[in-house]
């Protein structure tokens, strides 16, 4: 124990408080703080490793699918979400560095501002999801709303005292008309119309694997962003009450490695699903 | 809220990365998403993934090596991440052969339905 603070003793037993009893020195205890972390990055990085390979089976065996699913996905909105959690990325790493040279104001204005980022990355994924919702182009949303109990406007979806259809059972008229526009821009050539009717029927069929992908690599997504703004919740409490210092700021720069690996994450989500060409 | 650890000198905690650097790589984070976007717009045929992945692979690099300090940090924690790609790769790679592998089986089978 070298250079610790002994008035914060506690329990007599000559170390600061924020040093756990087992480890012999801060350096100690931050090094494994981070080990644990990376180890912590690595399961998350094979977790979504899960859903980027079905992806990659989908996209390299179906690309025309992937092709008429990014059409659905708005690219300023996207393109605004990555910048955001850029931004966010931004201020967490200063955070740190804020922590590491103990300047407390600093570190809460950095966290009240990773944790807006956030927020407002929540608020914008929120705006897409409620667009999908409303053309029922979640996989499964017949269900879903006759679990809750959600009236639907959607003749096909409501058959009363019949059980809710399963699958992707999107508004076939607005999805049509984007495949069809998409199409136009391009120069597709119809021979016939009603062919041409019975292959969109066909193409918007097949958008429910693109969706079942987007929905469950952006939610699973969403859900770390939601985990990250309660962790940087909590560092905002500690960091309000004054535990960080030079000294001891493990917890901001561990948080930080997952915050970014959430960004890292999102670097590759968005030319993914969003850039298709 | 004052700080009641300042008097302790500094232990040299992990690297303090500088503001301009934080900066520096935030200003290429927007160039390159700029970039990324630009070349979506362009036709370039089958090279558009491969474009896209390589430029989400610098942006993640500069991520990675200064947000994250992985530049700065332990080479250990630098294996372990490398580990986690390492085997990501793995995984990709040997799921994505089988399934090219059969996929003149699948359609021929569905051909023979049809």
């Amino acid at each position: 124990m070298t250079a610790v603070d002994l008035s914060h003793d506690h329990g007599g037993e000559g170390h600061a408080p924020w040093l756990a009893h087992h480890f012999d020195t801060p350096q100690q205890q931050y090094a494994s703080a981070k080990l644990g972390t990376w180890v912590f990055l690595l399961t998350e990085v094979l977790f979504f490793g899960g859903l980027f390979c079905a992806y990659a089976v989908y996209r390299h065996n179906h690309p025309e699918v992937f092709f008429d699913g990014h059409h659905f996905l708005s690219t300023p909105l996207g393109a605004t979400n990555t910048v955001v959690l850029l931004f966010s990325s931004l201020t967490m790493a200063w955070g740190v560095r804020c922590a590491q040279l103990d300047q407390q104001r600093g570190l809460v204005t950095c966290l009240c501002l990773t944790l807006t980022a956030a927020a407002v990355f929540l608020g914008i994924k929120y705006i897409e999801y409620s667009q999908k919702w409303s053309h029922h182009m979640v996989p499964g949303q017949a269900r879903i709303m006759a679990a809750l109990g959600i009236e639907s406007e959607h003749a096909t979806d409501h058959v009363p005292g019949q059980p809710a259809p399963r699958g992707f059972r999107p508004y076939k008229e607005h999805l049509m008309e984007v495949l069809r526009h998409s199409d136009q821009e391009r120069g597709v050539v119809i021979v016939s119309e009603k062919a041409y009717e019975a292959q969109l029927e066909k193409r918007i069929q097949n958008l429910g694997v693109f969706f079942g992908i987007y929905f469950s690599l952006t939610g699973l997504h969403a859900i770390h962003v939601i985990c990250g703004m309660i962790a940087i919740g909590w560092l905002l409490r500690r960091a309000l009450a004054g535990h960080f210092s030079s000294a001891y700021f493990n917890a901001v720069d561990c948080v930080g490695l997952y915050w970014h690996l959430v960004d890292l994450i999102w670097i590759y989500l968005f030319p993914l699903l969003y850039l298709i060409h | 809220m004052t700080d009641s650890n300042s008097e302790i000198q500094h232990e040299g905690l992990g690297h303090v990365v500088p503001v301009s650097t934080l900066l520096a790589v935030f200003a290429a984070l927007i160039v390159l998403t700029y970039i990324t976007v630009f070349v979506s717009t362009l036709d370039v045929g089958r090279w558009s993934l491969w474009v896209a992945l390589a430029v989400a692979t610098a942006k993640g690099s500069l991520v990675v090596l200064y947000f994250m300090h992985l530049r700065y940090d332990s080479p250990f924690n630098a294996f372990i991440f490398a580990t986690a790609l390492v085997f990501l790769g793995l995984f990709l790679g040997i799921v994505l052969l089988d399934s090219i592998e059969y996929q003149p089986d699948i359609e021929m089978f569905l051909r023979n339905q049809g």
